[in-house]
């Protein structure tokens, strides 16, 4: 067995787990619940294992040297991603003695699983061109993606504040929410879909690297593109009008606001330095010693000082008057939607001199 | 000073002291950058034309780009406002910490005072215990409970023959923001040095030469006050691919002329010297270029000898009477399913050497040599013919850098770390414990505040308290 059949059944571990624990929170029987930490954490141990099998790999391929771990390009950077968030998840999950949280993280590290499959991109393990042999390269690779899944946590208890904080549905905070969880509904949509039509029923026969929102958004017919936006559009107003049957369900696990204020703080607050010290340091140095700029305005660098900047805002905000509480949950919320920007709209849509990253 | 009317430097102060200017320049900064990284900065006019064709429509598209065009939009982040707004930032930053540091600087220098009643209503960790015992006997259980938090204690009496122990301790953690907004200026500041002492130029050189110039980004000379000379450059590449895997510059600098340093440069590994840095940027082939063939050659003896001849030249094999001469080169030999021979780079990718072998004017063999194949370099007789390197007609790209405020960037970012360190995982924690007799027993109170994580130090309490009666009444 290598490494990447273990990969492949945590993947679908971790798809598991994210229905089970939305299936603990709709119907609330605690066995769901056991099942659905004990399907993570068996896949944890799965991914885990997969990360040192392929450490070995590389080195023994020769392509890598043995103190590179293997966090090195967009795919084994998104699967470490992975790995941090459920890590921390399950950190939570057992300091508070409480699994509806699962409900809210669980798809943030399903929908950069599906993204994955759906791309296409390259899970060869590949040798490092000349630039990315660099310790502070390493340094920065790997607590960006730490700062990443700490951010991704506080999303998801940033917007169970926002479920249960709103219910009226003029409130500008509950249409955020709902906007938001509308928009993440339609995305996993869109791939499920993407995954029915190339991967079940096979009815494509060319070869596609990126089946990426093809049955829906970019499809090749104008009909069901439209429609696409169309089924989007209902969706999100539908869970605009009936998300407040969330806050009942939530409220059920007597979680209280406070606690996920604080959680989000919490991990906003570890979060910051290590981005800080990681992603914009260690990020500045690499660049001053493989190219002697230390900072070059390129879109990457610039996006990650924009989702900086909106956490600094969010740790500010908290301080000024009539601010604590609804708005600074908006900002954390935001503040996610820009680190999946930073790393994977920047790529997607922007040009820039990382070569780092692309969809190879 | 009572009741004035606020004059206008108060009012300006005041508004540059506010977090809300924070928050609003955070955003300007954060919204504007945006707008820089989907207009490609400095980029060719054609391309952003483009651009904004598919964003506005080809109608509107010419307007779009005079006007981003004049507010700066295409050079954003040099552009006079974006620079203002940084600006303003510095110094929405230093007024602020400045404004509220004496206060900070007060509660940080005061000692401790004892808690009045009406101060204990704003405490917000509040715990109550009985304990066995008068007020005296208990006393020292609890300097002892609270020396195991970390905490040496004061006291003073209260009236009712009570006593009341307190103490704080990490009250020093309060300048950990305070650090961290001093950092960003040291790095601003570090900026500015950079941009208006620094140097950033290039400077190509071909193996074998050497210059004592670089080139400023509009190709103007800069003397650089020593000379670099390039001794060697080579590409490695990933076993049989054309995957790079080292860019390798052998550097040697020259001071009044003398060779004062060696370096191999890296990517990631640059020539630091007289204050310049020299990066790994680029390489490629001089056109034209005559450079040597360096062989190393293994003849009867079994002693190798390297020897150095130009296209055209010729050498004997050690001990023999064999004669190589060289016929012809290529940078980048590939071969097609028939055998037939062709270049596929004008890049040093697979280099060969043809040579002819002939033994008193007789044909012996001849054939391609390649440097990354060991397999060719073995001659039919046994005889080794080692292609080192085609020397002299590849040029290495570096790229420098002078730039004095670097080491200001570096300090603050030093700063940085270790302010947000201070500001998030450590804390200023105060502690006050009443002891009041309450018949045979003592009443004992204990409240507490945190900066930081308050839950924490609140379930550290709760176990001190635990201690404290032994799990008794509470
Ligand atoms: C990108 C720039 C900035 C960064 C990275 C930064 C960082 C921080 C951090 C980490 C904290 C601690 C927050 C917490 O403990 O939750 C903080 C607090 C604070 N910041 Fe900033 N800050 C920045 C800019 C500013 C600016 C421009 C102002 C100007 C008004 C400001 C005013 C404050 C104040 C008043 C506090 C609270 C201090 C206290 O609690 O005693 N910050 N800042």
């Amino acid at each position: 067995m290598d490494s990447s059949v273990l990969f492949g059944i945590a993947t679908i571990g971790y798809m598991l787990s994210m229905v089970a624990y939305i299936t603990y929170l709709v119907f609330r029987k605690g066995q769901i619940g056991v099942v659905a930490t004990g399907i993570t954490v068996a896949s944890f141990v799965a991914q885990t294992a997969a990360f040192l099998m392929r450490w070995v790999e590389g080195y023994e391929m020769g392509l890598r040297s043995f103190w590179r771990p293997p966090i090195s390009n967009l795919y084994e950077s998104l699967i470490f991603f992975v790995w941090c968030l459920i890590l921390g998840y399950l950190i939570i999950e057992f300091k508070y003695r409480n699994r509806s949280f699962g409900a809210f993280i669980t798809p943030v590290a399903g929908l950069a699983l599906a993204f994955i499959e759906m791309t296409g991109m390259s899970k060869e393990i590949q040798p490092l061109m000349p630039a990315l042999q660099s310790n502070w390269l390493l340094a920065h690779v790997t607590m960006s993606f730490i700062a990443y899944a700490a951010f991704g946590l506080s999303f998801g208890t940033a917007l169970m504040y926002l479920i249960e904080k709103t219910e009226k549905r003029s409130e500008p905070a509950y249409i955020f929410w709902t906007v938001s969880l509308g928009a993440l509904i339609v995305l996993f949509a869109a791939m499920g879909l993407d995954f029915i039509k190339y991967h079940v029923l096979a009815t494509n026969s060319e070869v596609i690297k990126s089946y990426l929102f093809r049955a829906t958004f970019k499809s090749a017919s104008a009909a069901v593109s439209l429609a696409s936006w169309i089924g989007s559009v209902v969706i999100i107003a539908l869970v605009w009008r009936y998300g407040y049957l969330l806050k009942r369900i939530v409220a059920a696990f007597s979680i209280t606001t406070d606690l996920l204020d604080e959680l989000t703080y919490k991990t906003i607050a570890v979060g910051f330095p290590i981005f800080t010290l990681g992603g914009l340091i260690f990020g500045a140095i690499w660049a001053d010693q493989a190219w002697g700029v230390y900072w070059s305005w390129d879109p990457k660098e610039t996006w990650s000082l924009i989702t900086w900047f909106v956490y600094a805002f969010y740790l500010h905000a908290r301080l000024m008057r009539g601010w604590k509480g609804r708005k600074v949950a908006v900002v954390a919320v935001v503040g996610f939607v820009t680190v999946v920007f930073t790393y994977l709209g920047v790529n997607l849509l922007l040009s820039g001199l990382h070569s780092y990253g692309t969809l190879g | 000073m009572t009741e004035r009317k606020k004059s206008f430097i108060d009012r300006i102060w005041d508004l540059f002291a506010s977090i809300k200017l924070a928050a609003v320049l955070f955003l300007l900064i954060a919204l504007s950058s945006i707008v820089g990284t989907v207009i490609e900065q400095g980029g060719e006019p054609e391309k952003n034309m483009m651009l904004l064709k598919r964003l506005f429509g080809d109608s509107l598209a010419p307007s779009a780009y005079r006007f981003f065009e004049t507010l700066g939009f295409m050079d954003m982040y040099r552009s006079w406002w974006f620079v203002a707004l940084l600006a303003l930032f510095s110094a929405n930053l230093i007024i602020c910490s400045l404004d509220r540091l004496p206060r900070i600087w007060r509660l940080v220098r005061e000692p401790l005072k004892p808690l009045t009643p009406l101060m204990a209503g704003t405490v917000p960790i509040r715990k109550n215990v009985h304990l066995k015992g008068a007020p005296e006997a208990v006393r020292e259980k609890l300097v002892r409970a609270l020396k195991s938090l970390g905490f040496r204690a004061h006291d003073s009496a209260m009236e009712e023959g009570g006593y009341q122990l307190y103490s704080q301790k990490g009250r020093y953690s309060r300048f950990g923001v305070y650090l961290t907004h001093l950092s960003i200026i040291v790095i601003m500041l570090g900026a500015v040095v950079g941009i208006f002492f620094g140097f950033k130029g290039y400077l190509p050189i071909q193996e074998g030469y050497a210059s004592d110039i670089a080139y400023a980004g509009d190709d103007t000379e800069h003397k650089l006050g020593f000379t670099i000379r390039c001794d060697d450059f080579d590409v490695e590449f990933y076993d049989m691919s054309d995957m790079p895997k080292v860019y390798r510059s052998r550097l040697t600098v020259i001071r009044d002329g003398k060779e004062v340093l060696k370096k191999v440069v890296e990517v990631n590994s640059p020539l630091r010297y007289g204050g310049y840095t020299f990066y790994q940027s680029n390489y490629g082939m001089v056109p034209d270029a005559q450079g040597y063939f360096i062989l190393k050659i293994r003849g009867s003896s079994g002693k190798a000898v390297t020897v150095n001849r130009m296209l055209g030249e010729s050498f004997v094999i050690p001990g023999t009477e064999i004669v190589g001469t060289i016929k012809d080169f290529s940078p980048a030999l590939a071969m097609d399913n028939s055998g037939k021979t062709f270049t596929y780079s004008d890049m040093m990718n697979n280099p060969a050497v043809y040579i002819d072998f002939s033994e008193g004017g007789k044909e012996k063999y001849a054939g391609w040599i390649l440097r990354r194949f060991p397999a060719t370099w073995r001659l039919p007789d046994g005889y080794m013919v080692e292609f080192v390197d085609y020397w002299g007609v590849q040029y290495t790209g570096l790229q420098v850098r002078k730039d004095p405020g670097v080491w200001l960037v570096y300090l603050g970012s030093g700063i940085m770390t270790l302010g947000l360190y201070i500001a998030f995982f450590m804390s200023h924690r105060r502690i006050w414990i009443l002891v009041r007799r309450e018949g045979t027993f003592s009443e004992v109170t204990v409240l507490a505040t945190a900066s930081k994580n308050r839950p924490s130090f609140e379930r550290k309490i709760e176990r001190f308290i635990a201690g404290l009666s032994g799990g008794a009444d509470g």
